[in-house]
């Protein structure tokens, strides 16, 4: 893919393209600034592993999309360059899909419809027509990882505060105790659920991933005034 | 030479050629990986079967294996609405999604295959069920003890009902509640009833999900219009 571009006078890891990585984790991040895949930040965020899974699809997608859109650059008519990007968006979907519930079936029934849904996240049409197709494809590349990047770590923060406080887990394993009661199988309240803990179901509904990705957003900009707008 | 790149020819030409190669990559994929699919669909409902026969420690490796040695082929039948026998197909292929799904095939139309295992020595029937949530189909297997009267085992599974809410009923907590439940008083069909007034322990009442009402509601109308048909079986 590198020896593609013509003659690089600049590194493949000089400041620019260093800065096409770190950027959209934290002062452009694609979700908490320009709000964008909020749909699958709602709909997935409810374990972590989900999330992780969601996020490696979202790269292969990105990435493999923007490497062929930017190469495609010079030669995509203006007049339809969003049909052609929303095409390469859905055939990679598509692909991602078939070859998840071929090889890794477990996986795949987990993310079931979502995976179709990577179609809709804005991100991804915006990364083509933001970047892609102005940029050549080495850069193209990076500008993915970051953004996949800076989306998956909003998901992790997000389905970490979820599964913790809506079902009372942690990557899967119940760190709060067992709340579930069954004399037959010898299961009874223990932890925290003992002295009266309960899950909060509303945790686990999307509505509650608009409160937790405000969350993340709100202590983003405590921390980093620039992001503040003026207005 | 220049190309136009906004003539009407190259825009067309562009989509032509855009759409052929796309197309034909993607059937090729598809095409290409559905053995490998049809092979992980007949894992996972093997994997269904041995769970509502309370077998452990089945995963996608050892099914095959397991199922083999539980589940004899030769005994399994496919029933008519009337719960008469089927002669000429084969149980584990019937597709009773399939025939859910479609709106042209009558209800007594449709095919009711039934799975005959032995454990120990103890024949289990095995019932396939399918129905509709709240948001997309349902299903399950129930597995019904040698005397053809009390649930053995169940389990179920949904395609995209509502995390913590519907999706429940795939968690042990709820199938588990059919395990021992009857299905018949002297020989009679018995509807077990999904209540919401905890009365769940009571014979022939299950405990609902809180917030998966339509869900819980699902599982009761489709084990309860599947069984009817398997009793009739059972009667004769």
């Amino acid at each position: 893919m590198s020896e593609k571009i013509k003659a690089p006078k600049e590194p493949l890891f000089s400041k620019k393209n260093k800065r096409l990585v770190t950027e959209p984790l934290d002062d452009n991040n694609p979700v908490t600034l320009q709000v964008l895949g909020i749909c699958s930040a709602l709909a997935i965020t409810v374990s972590i592993e989900q999330a992780l899974i969601m996020t490696g699809a979202v790269f292969f997608v990105l990435g493999l999309g923007n490497v062929i859109i930017s190469l495609l650059r010079n030669a995509i008519p203006s007049r339809i360059r969003i049909i052609v990007q929303l095409v390469v968006v859905a055939a990679l979907v598509i692909i991602v899909n078939e070859v998840l519930k071929a090889y890794m079936p477990g996986p795949a029934e987990k993310l079931s419809v979502f995976v179709g849904l990577i179609i809709t996240n804005c991100i991804i049409m915006g990364r083509f027509e933001a970047f892609a197709m102005a940029n050549k494809p080495w850069p193209s590349f990076l500008d993915a990882v970051g953004n996949t990047l800076g989306y998956g770590m909003v998901l992790v923060i997000v389905s970490v505060i979820r599964e913790i406080f809506g079902s009372g887990k942690f990557f899967g394993f119940p760190i709060l105790g067992n709340n579930i009661v069954d004399p037959e199988a010898n299961l009874e309240l223990t932890g925290l659920y003992s002295i009266g803990y309960m899950n909060n179901n509303f945790i686990i509904l999307a509505p509650f991933a608009l409160f937790a990705v405000a969350l993340v957003i709100w202590v983003q900009r405590a921390r980093n005034k620039s992001l503040i707008e003026e207005h | 030479m220049a190309i136009n790149k906004d003539s009407n020819g190259y825009t067309f030409l562009f989509a032509i050629i855009m759409v052929i190669v796309v197309g034909s990559g993607l059937a090729a994929a598809s095409y290409g990986l559905k053995p490998l699919q049809d092979k992980n669909l007949e894992v996972k409902k093997k994997m269904d079967i041995l769970g509502a026969l309370k077998i452990e420690n089945v995963d996608r490796t050892t099914a095959e294996g397991l199922y083999a040695q539980y589940v004899n082929d030769a005994d399994c039948i496919v029933l008519d609405s009337e719960g008469n026998i089927k002669e000429g197909l084969v149980a584990f292929d019937v597709d009773i999604k399939k025939q859910f799904r479609d709106k042209k095939l009558a209800p007594e139309d449709r095919d009711f295959p039934l799975y005959v295992a032995s454990i120990d020595g103890s024949t289990k029937y095995v019932i396939p069920v399918v129905g509709s949530g709240l948001w997309g189909p349902i299903w399950g297997y129930l597995a019904i003890d040698e005397d053809k009267s009390s649930i053995y085992g169940a389990k179920f599974d949904h395609k995209t009902e509502t995390p913590g809410l519907g999706a429940e009923i795939k968690q042990p907590f709820f199938y588990n509640q059919y395990t021992k439940e009857s299905i018949t008083v002297d020989g009679q069909y018995k509807k077990i009833k999904v209540v919401k007034d905890g009365s769940g322990g009571d014979d022939f009442k299950v405990d609902g999900i809180t917030g998966g009402t339509i869900t819980s509601k699902g599982v009761e109308e489709m084990v309860d219009r599947t069984i009817q048909v398997y009793v009739k079986y059972f009667n004769k």
